[in-house]
C-alpha cells in the first residue's frame, strides 16, 4: 500500500520489543539527529565480548525506530566485533524498503550509536557511515 | 470569481506538474513573468551595476535602481530606505550589527518573542552576548497568540529593540503590529518587523505600520534569491556598514576610508542584479491582481483548509483559527518525516520538522510538526488531494 511503509515496518515501529533502556548497561551511547532533532540511546549487556542484550530508547520517525529494533534483534548474541563488520548497506538491506537520500539519516542513525557505543568498549574511532 | 483564480494558476508554468505544492511558506513558485524578465535581462542588458559608462551597464543601473523604487513602492516607502541584501536572515544580522552594536549596551533590554524563527532569536541572542545586553521574549497564550498582557509589561521595561514577526511560520497567527509597535514607540523602543510570513498574503504598509525596520525574503515573494531591509533613512544614516568591499564606498585611500550614500552604504560588493529585477516583475505581477484580491484569496482558502482538516479524526492543528497562510499539525502519534514522506508518495508536498523555531517546538511539548502552506496559485482542489492523502496516511499508520 505504501513503499515506504509496509505492514512489516510498521509493525516493527508499533510494536517495539526492544524499547527501553537498561539500568546497568556494559556499552552506552546516544545520539541526535540534527535535521529533525530525533534522538536514540542504545544501552546493552555484554559478557565475553558478546552482546548478550540490546534497548534502544528515545524518540524518532517509523523508519528510525524501526531500523532500531532490526539492529537490536540482528546484534544480541553477535560480538563486538561483528558490530564493527556492520555497514550502511546491511542495515539498508535489512529494511528492505527504498530508503531516499534525505531520510538516510534516519535509517542509519541507530547504526551509528550502536557503532558508538560498542566502538568506545573497542576503544576505536567511529568510521564515517 | 471562479476564473481570476483559474488564470492565477496558469501563470505558474511548474504548476504543470501533478505535484500539489504546499511548501509556499518555505519558498514560492514564481510565475513566467519574472521567468521572462530575468531572461531578458540577462539576454539583452547583462551588465554591472553603478560604475559602468556604456550603455548596457547604464540600463543595468536603471533597472536595478527602478527595482528598488518598485519594491519601495509596493511597501509605501521610499527608495532611499530600501537596502538589497541576500535573505530576510541577512537583512536581520544587518541590523543587529549595524544598528545594534552602535546602540545596544550593556545592560540593555532587547525583546523577542517565542514564536519567532530563528532567523529572529539568534542575532539578538549573539548582539546580548557581544554587549552585555539582556534578551527577554513575549510568551503565548494558549490559543498560540502573542500574551499582550506581558508585551506590554515587558515594554514598560524600555528595551532598546522589539523583534517580532507580522505572521507566524508556524502557527500562522497574526501579530497586532501597529498596536505592538505604538505602544513600543511610546517607551522609546524601535520595532524591527519580520515580515517574511505576511507579505506573500497581505499588503504592507510600513508607514501607516510605523516600523523602524521590516524585512522580507524575494524568494517567497514569488521572485528569486534576494532579500529586503526597509529602514527608516535617519536610521540607515547613523547606522554603520555592515559589509565592506565595492560599491559601498565613497572614497578609498590606503589609509581609510568613507561610506557611500544610503542605501548604497549597505551593499558591499556586486548585488543580486536579476534577482532584484525578478524581485521587481514579481511585485508588478502582484500589483496587477491587487494585494486585496490575493489577501482575500488566501483567506478563504486557508480557512478552507482548516475546516477540512480540523474534521478529519487524529489531527491537532497547533494556532489560532484566524491566520494566515499555514498550518501546522500532527496526525494521531505519527512523526511528522513520515507523515510528510507517505502523502509525498501521492505527490503532495508538505514540509516536517522543527521548521527552524525550536523554541517554539518547547513551548508546544512536540518535537515537530507537519506543517501545509498556500499561496495566491494554490486551490481548494489541492487542499482536496491533501486531504484524501492524510486519510489514506491514517491507514498506513494504523490510526
Amino acid at each position: 500500500m505504501s513503499e515506504m511503509y509496509p505492514e512489516i515496518i510498521m509493525d516493527y515501529y508499533r510494536h517495539p520489543r526492544f524499547k527501553g533502556t537498561l539500568s546497568e548497561p556494559d556499552i552506552e551511547a546516544k545520539d541526535l539527529n540534527p535535521l529533525c532533532g530525533d534522538m536514540i540511546k542504545i544501552t546493552g549487556t555484554v559478557s565475553k565480548g558478546i552482546i548478550t542484550q540490546l534497548k534502544h530508547d528515545g524518540h524518532g520517525c517509523a523508519i528510525s525506530q524501526a531500523s532500531a529494533e532490526l539492529l537490536s534483534e540482528h546484534l544480541e548474541g553477535k560480538s563486538l566485533e561483528d558490530v564493527k563488520k556492520l555497514t550502511k548497506e546491511d542495515v539498508l538491506k535489512m529494511l528492505g524498503i527504498p530508503i531516499s537520500p534525505v531520510r538516510l539519516k534516519c535509517a542509519l542513525l541507530s547504526l551509528k550509536v550502536i557503532k558508538m557505543a560498542a566502538y568506545e568498549k573497542l576503544g576505536a574511532e567511529v568510521e564515517e557511515l | 470569481m471562479f476564473f481570476w483564480r483559474k488564470s492565477w494558476r496558469s501563470d505558474f508554468p511548474i504548476l504543470k506538474s501533478k505535484t500539489v505544492y504546499l511548501d509556499s511558506g518555505a519558498t514560492s513558485q514564481k510565475p513566467k513573468i519574472v521567468l521572462k524578465t530575468v531572461k531578458h535581462f540577462l539576454e539583452t542588458t547583462n551588465a554591472n551595476v553603478h560604475r559602468g559608462v556604456y550603455q548596457w551597464s547604464a540600463r543595468a543601473t536603471e533597472w536595478y535602481e527602478g527595482a528598488r523604487k518598485t519594491v519601495a513602492d509596493f511597501i509605501k516607502a521610499q527608495p532611499n530606505e530600501i537596502v538589497f541584501v541576500r535573505n530576510a536572515t541577512e537583512a536581520i544580522n544587518l541590523v543587529s550589527r549595524s544598528w545594534g552594536d552602535l546602540a545596544v549596551k550593556k545592560g540593555d533590554l532587547l525583546v523577542s518573542t517565542v514564536i519567532e524563527h530563528h532567523s529572529n532569536i539568534v542575532p539578538w541572542q549573539a548582539l546580548a552576548h557581544r554587549t552585555g545586553a539582556k534578551l527577554s521574549f513575549i510568551p503565548i497564550t494558549k490559543e498560540g497568540t502573542l500574551d499582550l498582557v506581558e508585551a506590554k509589561k515587558l515594554l514598560a521595561k524600555k528595551p532598546k529593540i522589539l523583534a517580532v514577526t507580522h505572521v507566524s511560520n508556524v502557527l500562522g497567527t497574526i501579530n497586532p503590529v501597529k498596536e505592538l509597535i505604538a505602544e513600543a514607540h511610546k517607551h522609546g523602543t524601535l520595532v524591527l518587523v519580520d515580515a517574511s510570513q505576511s507579505i506573500p498574503h497581505l499588503p504592507i504598509d510600513v508607514k501607516d505600520m510605523d516600523a523602524d525596520f521590516l524585512v522580507f525574503s524575494g524568494h517567497k515573494l514569488f521572485a528569486p534569491t534576494v532579500g529586503v531591509l526597509y529602514a527608516k533613512k535617519q536610521l540607515l544614516d547613523k547606522m554603520e556598514p555592515f559589509l565592506f568591499g565595492g560599491d559601498m564606498i565613497k572614497e578609498v585611500t590606503l589609509e581609510k576610508s568613507s561610506w557611500n550614500a544610503v542605501p548604497w552604504k549597505f551593499e558591499a560588493g556586486t548585488p543580486a542584479i536579476p534577482e532584484a529585477i525578478g524581485l521587481a516583475a514579481a511585485i508588478n505581477y502582484l500589483n496587477k491582481i491587487g494585494m486585496d484580491k490575493v489577501a482575500a484569496h488566501d483567506a478563504e482558502l486557508i480557512s478552507y483548509a482548516y475546516e477540512k482538516m480540523q474534521a478529519v479524526s487524529g489531527v491537532t492543528i497547533y494556532g489560532p483559527k484566524e491566520r494566515s497562510g499555514v498550518i501546522s499539525f500532527n496526525l494521531g502519534d505519527v512523526h511528522s518525516h513520515d507523515l510528510a514522506t507517505v502523502v509525498d508518495e501521492d505527490n503532495i508536498a508538505i514540509r516536517s520538522g522543527h521548521h527552524c523555531c525550536m523554541p517554539l517546538m518547547h513551548e508546544l511539548n512536540i518535537g515537530a510538526a507537519a506543517r501545509i502552506s498556500i499561496a495566491l496559485y494554490s486551490t481548494k482542489k489541492d487542499i482536496d488531494l491533501f486531504i484524501k492523502a492524510l486519510v489514506k496516511a491514517k491507514q498506513v499508520f494504523k490510526l
